[in-house]
Parts: C-alpha cells; sequence; structure tokens
C-alpha cells in the first residue's frame, strides 16, 4: 500500500545564505576599520553629548529680537531662489531640447550633454565658493551657483522625458509642412510640458533649500545671517534663524504642490 | 437639425484662469525680486574676466600634491559618506516602518515620523555640519553625523513610499500561519522591498559621496577642509588638484551606483 510515509528528513525552507552571511561579515570589518582609521571613539562622542545639552539650553527660547536683520537675509534668499530658477528654468528649456537624442544631430547633443554633465557634477557649494572669487561676495554668486545647479538638474530630465515622446505626433505635425519651431512647439512640447513644470516646481523647492546655505560661503541670503550667528556663538539667533528656514521650507512645499495641482 | 458650434479647446476656462495666474505671479515675483536684489552690475559684466584669471591661475595643476594630502582626505571623505549612510538606516528604518501606512496604522505615528523626516530633509547637511561641529568640535565625526541626518529624511521618505507599494498576499499568508510580528517583517516586507532598499541606499550614497566634499568647509572633516586651506592660502594649483580629484570620485561613484542599480532594478 502506498501509504503517506512522513520523511524524516526536512530541509529548512529558510536556507542560510552564504552570500549574504558574507555581506555582513564584510560590513562589520568595514565599520571595525573606518572607525579605528578616522580616530572615532566613545569619549568623545559622550562628552559631546554634554555639549549638546549646553547648546539645546543656551538655543531655547530662540530669539527673534533682531528680526529685521533676519528678514533681510530671508528676502535675499527668496530673490536668489526666484531670480536663478527663473532664469535657470528658461535656460533648461533650449539645453535640454539641445540635448535631445531623437530631435538633435549628435555633433549637438555630446557637447550639450557635456555642459549639462558638468554642471552637475559638483556640490552647489563648491560652484558658489568658484562664484564668490570670481565676481565677489554677495547676491550675485548665489544666483549663478543656482542657475549652474538648476541647469545641471532640469536639463538632464527634461531632454531624458524629450526622448521618450511618441513621434507619430511630430511626423503627423511634419507632414503639414510646419517648420522647427512650430514642430517643437506643437509636437514636442504639449508632451512633456506637464513633466517640465514638475521638474520646474521640484527645481523651485530645491534652490529655495539652497538659496539658505550658500551664504555660509559668501554667496548672499539667510545662510551668511546663520553662519555669522554661529561664529559669534548667538545660539538662540541660531534657533530662530533654522526655525525660519524650516518654515519657508515648508511654506515653499505648500506652493509648489498648488502648482504641480494647477498643471497636472 | 441643430450642428454643433463648440469650438474645441485644450482646457476649461479654470484651467486656463490658473495656469495665467502663476505665471502672472511668478512675473511679479521675479520682476520685484530684481528691482530689490543687490547685484553691483559692473562685477557681473566682469565676471567672464574674472573667472579666465581663476583659471589661469589653476593652471598648471599641482599633481604633487595629489600623494601630499589630497589622497588621504579623499579616503577620509569616502569613508565619511559610506559611515554616515550607514549611520542614516539605525535612524531610517524605524522611521520608515513607522510611517508606512500598510505596517502602522496610527496617525499618530505618521505624524511623529513625518516631522522627523520631513526637518532632517529642511536642514541642509552644511547647516546639520555646523551644528555638530559646534557639539563635537571640529572634525570626522561631526562630518559623520551631519551625513547621517541629513539622509535620514530622504532615506526614510522612500523606503516608506516602497514599503506601501508591496504585495499584501504573502503578509496576508504568513499572517494566517501565526508567524510572530518580526517573522512578518523579516520573511514578508523584507524580501519585498530589498531591490528597492539597496536602489535608495546606494543612490544616497551616491549623493552622500559629493556633500561629504563640502563639509569640509565648515570643519567637519574629509576633502573640503583641504580645499579650503588652499583656497585661504590662494593656491589655486593645489585647489585645482583637489578639485579634479573630487570630480573624479564623484563620477567614478556615480558609475557605480548606475551599474549596481540597472542590476537591481
Amino acid at each position: 500500500m502506498a501509504g503517506i510515509t512522513p520523511s524524516t528528513h526536512r530541509d529548512n525552507p529558510f536556507k542560510r545564505n552564504w552570500f549574504v552571511t558574507g555581506l555582513w561579515a564584510l560590513l562589520i570589518t568595514y565599520l571595525l576599520y573606518s572607525v579605528q582609521a578616522m580616530g572615532l571613539n566613545w569619549t568623545r562622542f559622550s562628552e559631546g553629548l554634554g555639549h549638546a545639552g549646553q547648546l539645546f539650553e543656551r538655543m531655547f527660547p530662540p530669539n527673534f529680537a533682531r528680526w529685521e536683520l533676519l528678514l533681510s537675509g530671508l528676502a535675499e534668499s527668496l530673490e536668489i531662489a526666484i531670480i536663478a530658477s527663473v532664469t535657470g528654468i528658461i535656460l533648461s528649456l533650449f539645453l535640454g531640447l539641445f540635448a535631445a537624442r531623437n530631435l538633435m544631430p549628435n555633433w549637438v547633443t555630446v557637447p550639450m550633454r557635456g555642459l549639462i554633465a558638468l554642471c552637475r557634477t559638483f556640490h552647489p557649494v563648491i560652484i558658489a565658493i568658484l562664484f564668490v572669487k570670481s565676481v565677489g561676495f554677495g547676491a550675485l554668486a548665489g544666483i549663478l551657483t543656482l542657475v549652474v545647479a538648476s541647469i545641471g538638474f532640469i536639463a538632464k530630465l527634461f531632454a531624458e522625458a524629450i526622448e521618450e515622446i511618441s513621434l507619430k505626433q511630430v511626423e503627423a505635425i511634419r507632414a503639414t509642412g510646419a517648420g522647427f519651431v512650430s514642430l517643437i512647439l506643437f509636437s514636442v512640447m504639449p508632451q512633456v510640458f506637464s513633466r517640465f513644470i514638475g521638474f520646474s516646481t521640484y527645481q523651485l523647492d530645491s534652490n529655495l533649500r539652497n538659496s539658505t546655505m550658500v551664504g555660509i560661503v559668501g554667496a548672499g541670503g539667510l545662510g551668511g545671517t546663520l553662519f555669522s550667528a554661529f561664529q559669534r556663538f548667538d545660539y538662540d539667533f541660531v534657533a530662530a534663524i533654522l526655525i525660519t528656514i524650516i518654515a519657508l521650507i515648508m511654506f515653499g512645499e505648500f506652493l509648489s504642490n498648488i502648482v504641480r495641482r494647477i498643471f497636472r | 437639425m441643430t450642428t454643433m458650434h463648440s469650438h474645441w479647446q485644450r482646457f476649461t476656462l479654470k484651467q486656463k484662469l490658473s495656469r495665467y495666474s502663476v505665471y502672472l505671479i511668478l512675473l511679479l515675483a521675479l520682476v520685484q525680486s530684481i528691482r530689490t536684489v543687490e547685484v553691483i552690475p559692473e562685477f557681473f559684466y566682469d565676471a567672464p574676466e574674472q573667472m579666465a584669471d581663476m583659471f589661469t591661475r589653476m593652471w598648471p595643476i599641482d599633481f604633487a600634491f595629489y600623494s601630499i594630502s589630497v589622497h588621504d582626505a579623499m579616503i577620509e571623505t569616502l569613508n565619511i559618506a559610506t559611515l554616515g549612510t550607514l549611520v542614516t538606516l539605525l535612524f531610517a528604518i524605524p522611521f520608515a516602518l513607522m510611517n508606512a501606512n500598510n505596517i502602522v496604522a496610527s496617525p499618530i505615528s505618521h505624524w511623529v515620523a513625518r516631522f522627523f523626516l520631513v526637518s532632517s530633509r529642511s536642514v541642509n547637511s552644511l547647516v546639520w555640519a555646523l551644528l555638530f561641529v559646534a557639539i563635537f568640535g571640529p572634525g570626522v565625526l561631526a562630518g559623520v553625523l551631519a551625513i547621517a541626518f541629513r539622509s535620514v529624511g530622504f532615506v526614510g521618505k522612500l523606503l516608506a513610499e516602497a514599503i506601501e507599494e508591496i504585495n499584501m498576499g504573502p503578509i496576508e499568508a504568513l499572517r494566517a500561519t501565526g508567524a510572530s510580528w518580526a517573522s512578518v517583517l523579516l520573511k514578508g516586507y523584507w524580501p519585498q522591498v530589498l531591490p528597492a532598499f539597496f536602489s535608495i541606499v546606494l543612490f544616497r550614497w551616491d549623493i552622500n559621496v559629493r556633500e561629504s566634499a563640502v563639509l569640509g568647509l565648515v570643519g567637519a572633516g574629509g576633502i573640503g577642509v583641504v580645499l579650503s586651506d588652499a583656497m585661504n592660502l590662494f593656491e589655486w594649483q593645489r585647489v585645482a588638484m583637489a578639485l579634479l580629484a573630487i570630480f573624479a570620485v564623484v563620477i567614478v561613484a556615480e558609475i557605480i551606483v548606475v551599474q549596481i542599480r540597472k542590476k537591481l532594478l
């Protein structure tokens, strides 16, 4: 009789994966190595925690007494973000079109893509330093920095969006005898415009964040106020500035959500 | 029989009005900004000349400087980025679990998690670095913590979204067997978010390599310290060497991450 013979041996359904175990071992080795190589130790960390308590004590309550200084820094940050975003978005519109491989010949796209990649490689702070050295301290350096950062982000994504469009509509418009400008305006733009708005609002958001930071290296805006408050150990003013920055960024996120809803 | 006299329009009147009001507000904001911003136009016209002057000072690049201090600082930068990313996970995973509504259903936990994630993202990594330099003193520790705290918001938010997108079938099956809470997490959720998890972490690591290169400017260790010293001493040829090293490392990191992510997803 072919009965059911219960097998005495059963495979564990969750076998040990030696590859994963190896990765864990690698991770632990790396942790040990890096902590040792960088000279991190517990005493410094625990001492620091004591300082942290003191720091927070001095930060509260936040001091808004110098609100005029705060407001002028905030206004400058906003100005930098708006001018840089608009300039960057308009430039990216053209650069993105020229970098799209399905619209342009290779000799145009290759240098354009190189330029865009160059804008994206360096952190905004490094670009800000270079601009501060060449155009001096102030808002101009901040604006130029954020224009470069915007190009690196929007132009790249915009070019990719154009490369994904359906070419049927382009052909249809071309068949009517339309010129190049009409071709772009009536067949390419309608297909990518909503995505372009999406990238632009995202970048406006990120420019707002970065405009509060480029001031740390002297490129204008609230970052400069923050940095000098740090250097003068005015921690209650630092707390006030930080709260303002967070409020500004949340407000920016709220605005860009509205804009995105309108253009959907 | 009536004929249709309607004229086809792509957008309704309300859509058009709201779009034009966005354009109008943006234009007004732009005009107002240009009128009030303090920019000295002479500096702007002068900029190309000044840039050219700066780049001529950078040439020839001081390659000997690489082995003197750029190499060690670069390794330190990579360590800051990697260790910072690892420390991030300690905080980001609990917040992601709290934020995902198919794991914890209480709105209070969502609000708590979202508050921490948003504040982490709102404060720039340089500002985090300033704070930690004030707490722990200048050095690598401040850099690692700045990177970690800045990344929590990013990793936590994306990870929560990845968790919310998984297929709930296997989870229900596991629950039906009477599996414990920890088993459901490890054998139900974890295998499904695994590719997204590694992709998010690698993506953040790539960003962190860029960010850790500048943390040194406020004293938080890495190549930024070398860069800032060279710049303060006007040693432009050394600045060029440091910039070149950053450029190379960032490009290589991006290529590695793109290759691995292509295989993961």
